[in-house]
């Protein structure tokens, strides 16, 4: 079907439950306004993998996440061309609302962002909430799961009162984490989840994310290549021209990708060479 | 900044300077001395009725300039009903105006809506006066208070406020056209402050899959409420003090504390703009002086209170690391 | 495939209550719109009644004769005009100095808490009720220094009114002039005198003229602080000692006057007040959003 397809198989060495769910884009672009942003994305995230998206600032893979869950629209005057499948199911289709597609597939953002008027209990329930009145033992043990699965509940569970703001950078983007995990999506997006983070918060999340990948598809955006190295099975490379259009540069298995590419730009990327 | 960065090159100032920084500093010094000045003649002026008349001042309403007694308990009365009532009516109006500029208006409308609402801002009171004199009190009278008093004024205890003869120019009124004025006030700063709130905010919650209103309903309100509250607060400080356009329209004919909205009455400002010219001896004057350091202290109060959490919410990060 | 495991986005686990949520979303933006169409509509019935009412009554009387006596039909407003011309040039040239100069301060001087403490002052001045700058200025100007109503006392008030306006939007416009400006000039080895008065301050001119224009608007307009302190003239007067005429006083006395002729008037005199706002405020609107600056 795909270029990237075999190499999935090859990369096969887990086996894939039966939760997983994948995703795949099929010529994507992205504007901002008039301005074009991203050019012609074609590639899959396979389900219960880490695939990161790398490239110098500039080159589109914000957007490309953006886009994965319908986010790139909220900012005015930003549309997506293209295909985006979720099981087959094209979540730019035509009677697809948004506000499912996200509930479906959560977002973690490049900045801590949890709600600081609401207590740490509430911001892990907060999208739960939406869908209407939660019995209170059930929330008690959504939110208990949730911090555990987030590795946040030993550090918190003596203040789930406080202040969600309260908390420190890394403690709070593992609060969004939680918050992401609460709603139970099928995948989760990742945008640059460690770049505002000390270096000990960064490993932790990066921990996480491997034990998440055991439930979840995650897509995760960086601009720390070894970041990409140590936490991803996949990694696609992105690149802006010389008209600031981002393209798709290749993708293939996170080894390979940084053993032997086959593009020459990406070799020069990740041997510093730019960027 | 700049203050800092100019202030390393002192050192090497010309001749010129200091005599042109000293003027500077002396056209910014009018403004506080202004103020104090302002206060401290008002309290020296009122002082005379204040000590005379002391707590009665407050609690009585007897307004007598012949038998010099005087009591401003059904103006302040007047005062509060009437801002309260504006307040009450224009905040959830100037919020939903605010929230259409910063978050639902497409880029094409926002300009030409809030320059409507900067308009609305800028006509003077006094229109907004002869408006409410003409159009807008004869219509409360014949429309709107009749049907009030059929349908609300049956309702036990909340129909004391929609009862007795329905005159138009009254309580209800004067509210009405305070709510009307202090409309694009609070807009435009609930605008500001709605668009302080962080984009990451926003997203946060769109990204749990909120609606649009969840969003603004669970994320972006309950960030901006102190600056919301502000806002309020600074049309109520604004209401408080309006002077034309309430003295038009209220009546200034009954110094009766009645629950009807439909009583005729004064404003502390609309005794001061009606009584002013009138007074004759010290004490009269002296006691319409201690209305208006009465409305001033209040309104200077509350705009401290508003600027506080105006400035809370459009400065400070609450702890978010942005 | 995973036919299995597909999970549909139309028809998702969580769409139960999908549909309510939409609605009220729906609901609301309704309740939004309407919220900003009842600001817009009192704009537009404003403006209906002002032109509707005041048009009639504008002729070149108007502009040019002094009212008439009681019941003599005809006449005009042109002492209000020139009472409020007058009086808004004194006011100009008191407020706008030290507006100016507290909004230089601010910028280009003033640190820490002494200039937070001005900027403050401001503020509150600029929330001051209007009526009680009228009284104050009554018990100073009127009582202790000139003796009677007068017009001077008139534009000291709509002065203190302007004051506030000025400085705020001068500040505003002061801070946007970049430091490279400045830095640049005093490496020259400009003074700091020559630097703020042939760089900065031409730098942000159109800002400093529109905010000028503004508060000059706002005082024009300002009727409660005249009440008491210029009063208001039937009669042409240049004498600034003199109680004088201004335009939005005339309007309140024509209103609540007991003649049709004098209504109509005062609707006709609100249309020439509301006219000159408008085009100043569209004119402002104008210069600034062409100013280079601004856009960076």
């Amino acid at each position: 079907m795909s270029l990237a397809k075999p190499m999935v198989a090859e990369r096969l060495e887990r086996p894939v439950s039966s939760r997983g769910h994948s995703m795949q884009i099929r010529g994507l672009s992205a504007y901002y306004g008039a301005k074009k942003a991203v050019d012609g994305i074609t590639m899959d995230i396979p389900a219960n993998h880490i695939t990161a998206l790398i490239g110098p600032s500039g080159c589109g893979k914000s957007t490309v996440i953006r886009c994965l869950n319908r986010m790139h629209e909220v900012v005015r005057g930003a549309r997506a061309e293209g295909e985006v499948l979720l099981d087959g199911e094209n979540i730019y289709g035509p009677g697809i609302d948004p506000v499912q597609v996200r509930r479906l597939i959560g977002m973690v953002f490049q900045k801590p962002n949890p709600f600081p008027m609401m207590s740490v209990y509430d911001n892990v329930i907060a999208g739960l909430k939406l869908n209407g009145r939660l019995d209170k033992r059930e929330a008690d043990a959504i939110v208990e799961r949730s911090l555990r699965q987030a590795a946040l509940w030993d550090e918190v569970k003596d203040k789930l009162q406080a202040s969600g703001a309260a908390l420190s950078g890394g403690q709070q983007q593992r609060l969004c984490i939680a918050r992401t995990l609460a709603v139970e999506p099928e995948v989760i997006l990742m945008d640059e989840p460690a770049s505002a983070l000390d270096p000990i918060s960064t490993l932790k999340i990066e921990d996480l994310m491997q034990e998440l990948r055991e439930r979840y598809t995650i897509v995760v955006v960086t601009h720390n290549m070894q970041q990409a190295a140590r936490v991803s099975d996949f990694t696609a490379f992105m690149l802006a021209g010389d008209d600031r259009v981002g393209r798709l540069v290749e993708v293939g298995p996170t080894d390979e990708m940084f053993t032997r590419p086959t593009e020459k730009r990406t070799e020069d990327y990740i041997t510093g060479r730019f960027g | 900044m700049s203050a800092e960065l100019l202030g390393q090159s002192r050192g090497s100032s010309h001749q010129g300077d200091s005599l042109f920084e000293r003027s500077i500093l002396s056209l910014a010094f009018v403004p506080v001395g202004l103020l104090l000045l302002l206060v401290a003649l008002l309290w020296y002026d009122a002082w005379p009725a204040l000590a005379r008349y002391g707590v009665r001042f407050f609690t009585t309403n007897t307004w007598d300039p012949v038998f010099e007694n005087f009591g401003a308990a059904a103006f302040i009365y007047g005062t509060v009903i009437t801002s309260l009532l504006g307040l009450v009516i224009a905040t959830p109006l100037a919020i939903g105006a605010a929230l259409f500029l910063a978050a639902y208006a497409p880029e094409w409308l926002q300009g030409p809506v809030a320059f409507t609402i900067e308009l609305l801002a800028a006509i003077p009171s006094i229109i907004y006066g002869l408006w409410g004199f003409f159009v807008l009190a004869p219509l409360m009278r014949s429309t709107v208070e009749p049907f009030l008093k059929e349908t609300l004024g049956a309702i036990p205890i909340l129909g004391a406020l929609f009862s007795g003869p329905t005159i138009g120019k009254d309580l209800l009124t004067a509210g009405l056209i305070l709510a009307i004025m202090i409309l694009p006030t609070i807009t435009s700063i609930s605008r500001e402050v709605i668009r302080s709130v962080p984009d990451n905010q926003r997203e946060g919650m769109l990204g749990l899959g909120a609606t649009r209103f969840e969003m603004i309903r669970y994320a972006v309100l309950p960030y901006a409420r102190p600056g919301l509250i502000g806002a309020a607060i600074l049309g109520l400080a604004r209401a408080l003090g309006e002077t034309m356009a309430v003295t038009m329209v209220i009546g200034n004919s009954s110094t009766r504390i009645t629950p009807s909205l439909f009583t005729p009455g004064y404003t502390l400002a609309s005794v001061i703009a009606n009584q002013f010219t009138e007074a004759d001896k010290e004490i009269y004057f002296s006691a319409i002086v201690a209305l208006s350091l009465v409305l001033l202290l209040v309104s200077l109060v509350l705009n401290v209170m508003a600027r506080v959490l105006v400035a809370r919410t459009t400065r400070g990060p609450l702890g978010v690391r942005n | 495939m995973e036919a299995s495991t597909v999970i549909s986005l139309t028809l998702g686990k969580t769409d139960t209550s999908l549909k309510r949520r939409k609605l009220v979303d729906q609901i609301f933006t309704i309740l939004v719109v309407l919220s900003a169409l009842i600001g817009v509509a009192i704009l537009a019935l404003l403006l209906f009644y002002i032109i509707l009412r005041g048009a009639p009554a504008l002729n070149v009387a108007f502009f040019t004769e002094r009212p008439l006596p009681y019941g003599e039909p005809g006449g005009g407003v042109a002492p209000a005009i020139l009472g409020t011309l007058q009086m808004l040039a004194v006011a100009a040239l008191l407020g706008i100095p030290i507006g100016l100069g507290t909004g230089i301060y601010l910028v280009e001087f003033g640190h820490g808490r002494f200039a937070e403490a001005i900027r403050f002052t401001v503020d509150l001045i600029a929330g001051l009720p209007s009526i009680s700058v009228g009284v104050f200025v009554w018990s100073l100007i009127v009582r202790h220094v000139i003796g009677n109503f007068a017009g001077l006392a008139g534009a000291i008030a709509l002065a203190i009114i302007m004051v506030p306006i000025v400085a705020r939007t001068a500040e505003e416009m002061l801070r946007l002039v970049p430091d490279t400006l400045r830095e640049a000039s005093l490496a020259l080895g400009v003074s700091r005198r020559r630097t703020i008065l042939n760089v900065v301050l031409p730098t942000a001119r159109t800002g400093l003229v529109t905010g000028t224009v503004l508060a000059l608007a706002r005082a024009g307009g300002e009727t409660a602080p005249l009440l008491l302190t210029a009063l208001g003239n039937q009669f042409f007067n240049f004498d600034l000692l003199q109680p004088m005429a201004a335009l939005p006083i005339q309007i309140y006395n024509y209103a609540v006057g007991p003649y049709e002729d004098w209504h109509t008037k005062a609707w006709g005199a609100s249309l020439v007040l509301i006219g000159v706002i408008a085009t100043l405020s569209l004119l402002t609107r104008w210069a600034t959003s062409r100013s280079s600056f601004k856009a960076r």
